[in-house]
């Protein structure tokens, strides 16, 4: 059953995307709910008369409370979660998915690449690694986006470059207001600034489904092994549960067996990317 | 071992007796096939084999009301009727536990087990058509999933009980039931030895998780893409298929949302299209792939047997006779008069 959420902040990360901040209404869910997920983890948004959608969770269950997500307006159920307006409900089941490892991530370098909206579900990673600094070894995080204007979370990153503890570099492919102060080019292009331990490290890859091929190349020539290389993927869903099937791959259902494979994973079952 | 006989004649007031548990439900012709209905125990057919919709329509049926919306509070009143389904052949309920296991592990489904703890399961012994293999995929003797089941000897029957549930239902029908006599075991071995021999269709899946898997490239999916129509039927009278979609219907009348949950196949063009427009299985050829792959290997390795059970539905239904037989035989290399294999495509 679907609980009562409250959109308590919202506000534009780009043209077309927005983030989400919502609370569970029932007091009692709220702490053990927003606590326990794992980064990586998605949710069900729904609306009723309108429908049910997969998100990815963008908060950290270490600053817990709050639910937090971006959503792009693509298709139906977005449109209408865009008419919203804050202190309006939606409905929330979750969370779902096996969200990233990080049990196996702690004492190990980490290499994000993110790349576009694939920003989502790696902020939520990325700020858990952040709240939980001492845990990891280097802190490497390559963001790409088209243009300045659909950078999710641009000035949160700008903030963050500050840390000396983690190196956090921004590309954009076009700059057409020539004011970009940053790298220009693809994600791959980041690749000449990390300087990790290549065997003890996991990578994590999330953006849109071309991507993957040349950042994983990148990965590989870095020679990190196949099972510390993570990815996030997408594919419909209609339950979360493992049963309707819509997001079957090969013999994995993506929402409980993923969405979070390795490359290993990747090689191994046909049709994953 | 519980084992009982009836006789042949006691058999439709034994039925009847049962309707003490619930609505009696079993197999009834219709045109040239037969479903399963709503009927007296004198209007079942006792030589049916394969139904037109397998029994999973009673375990969550092909459409129903998931959740309702109204006055700002979701409700749930799904309540199946009880329920007693005669006629499963052992293909059927070997199904039957396939799906259960599939619906009951990790997020067990609230619908389904209220469905399974409604429906009285009564088996029934049959003699294999031109179109059975269940010999093939080790499902033509059942040991457990039914309540009860009967085995056809002739002038009687045997009643195995396979549950506790089973075993309490016979109390309904206690003056039917006599002691199974060494006479009853031998006339069953010996109907046994005539059913196993009674099988004409040849197949073999052994091998079958990993050819397919080593298959994955061959252009024999192709063949079978240009020739699919995209029917889903091969989805819905398949008794393992367990996919699902749901969609929010406005109900003017009350007022309220329902979101319906109805029988959904993966051989749909929308099935793996998301918002925006990508589909990650656009080509028909890939969506059958998925299907024979999910089939074959996926339910080897997750739950140690295929996820098909030898009724021989796809064999009657597909239009174009892409089923598990002529799909095997071709993965196999053997000689199969199914259309579909004379396909041209570029890459063959």
């Amino acid at each position: 059953m679907p609980d009562r959420a409250r959109i308590v902040r919202k506000y534009d990360l780009t043209e077309d995307v927005r983030f989400f901040q919502v609370r569970i209404c029932d007091q009692e869910k709220v702490f053990p709910l927003t606590s326990t997920y794992s980064p990586g983890q998605f949710m069900m948004i729904s609306l009723p008369y309108v429908g049910e959608a997969p998100f990815s969770i963008t908060s950290t269950p270490s600053r817990p409370g709050l639910f937090e997500f971006c959503i792009r307006k693509v298709g139906r159920l977005t449109s209408k979660l865009f008419e919203l307006e804050e202190n309006d409900f939606i409905w929330l089941r979750g969370p779902f998915g096996n969200g990233f490892p990080v049990e196996k991530m702690i004492g190990k370098d980490l290499l994000f690449v993110a790349g576009g909206l694939g920003a989502a579900p790696l902020r939520s990673l990325l700020l858990y690694a952040l709240d939980n600094r001492d845990l990891f070894g280097k802190l490497f995080y390559l963001h790409g986006a088209r243009t300045p204007r659909d950078m999710l979370f641009r000035e949160e990153f700008f903030q963050l470059k500050q840390r000396k503890d983690f190196q956090c570099y921004l590309t954009v492919d076009e700059d057409p207001e020539g004011n970009w102060p940053f790298d220009k080019g693809v994600v791959t292009s980041l690749f000449k600034y990390v300087k990790v331990n290549p065997k003890n490290t996991a990578a994590v890859v999330c953006g849109p489904p071309v991507m993957y091929k040349y950042v994983v190349e990148e990965f590989i020539k870095l020679g990190i092994p196949d099972a510390n290389i993570y990815m996030t993927l997408e594919r419909k869903m209609k339950c979360g549960m493992g049963k309707c099937g819509q997001c079957v791959v090969g013999h994995k259902y993506v929402c409980v067996d993923g969405p979070v494979f390795t490359l290993w994973d990747v090689k191994n079952i046909k049709g994953l990317i | 071992m519980r084992l009982f006989k009836i006789k042949r004649e006691n058999l439709i007031p034994f039925l009847r007796g049962l309707e003490g548990f619930g609505e009696l439900w079993g197999p009834v012709k219709k045109g040239e096939s037969f479903v399963y209905a709503r009927a007296k125990p004198e209007d079942f057919d006792m030589t049916a084999l394969r139904t037109i919709i397998p029994a999973k329509k009673f375990f969550l049926p092909s459409k129903f009301t998931s959740l309702k919306f109204k006055d700002n509070r979701w409700e749930d009143d799904y309540r199946p009727r009880k329920r007693v389904i005669f006629g499963l052949h052992p293909c059927e309920i070997h199904a039957l536990n396939i799906y259960h296991k599939f619906y009951t592990r990790l997020y067990p489904d609230p619908y389904y087990l209220r469905a399974k703890a409604a429906t009285l399961v009564v088996g029934l012994s049959c003699i294999p058509d031109e179109h059975c293999f269940c010999y093939a995929t080790g499902t033509s003797t059942v040991n457990e999933g039914f309540d009860l089941f009967l085995t056809d000897l002739g002038d009687r029957f045997l009643v195995w009980v396979g549950s506790p549930r089973g075993e309490d239902s016979l109390k309904l029908v206690e003056k039917f039931l006599q002691e199974a006599s060494q006479e009853d075991i031998h006339k069953y071995v010996s109907w046994r030895k005539k059913r196993d021999a009674s099988f004409r269709l040849k197949i073999d899946l052994d091998g079958m998780p990993e050819i397919v898997s080593f298959s994955y490239d061959s252009p024999i999916w192709e063949k079978m893409g240009k020739a699919c129509l995209s029917c889903g039927t091969c989805t819905m009278v398949c008794p393992t298929c367990t996919c699902f979609d749901l969609e929010d219907e406005y109900d003017l009348r009350r007022d309220e949302m329902k979101r319906e949950r109805f029988w959904y196949s993966c051989v749909f063009r929308e099935y793996s299209m998301v918002a925006g427009g990508h589909n990650f299985r656009e080509a028909r050829s890939e969506r059958l792939k998925l299907w024979y792959t999910h089939k074959l290997v996926g339910f080897m390795s997750e739950y140690g047997s295929p996820a098909c059970t030898g009724c021989g539905r796809c064999v009657v239904s597909c239009p174009v006779g892409i089923n598990v037989v002529s799909v095997v035989k071709a993965l196999k290399n053997e000689e199969t008069a199914a259309l579909w294999v004379k396909m041209e495509v570029e890459n063959a």
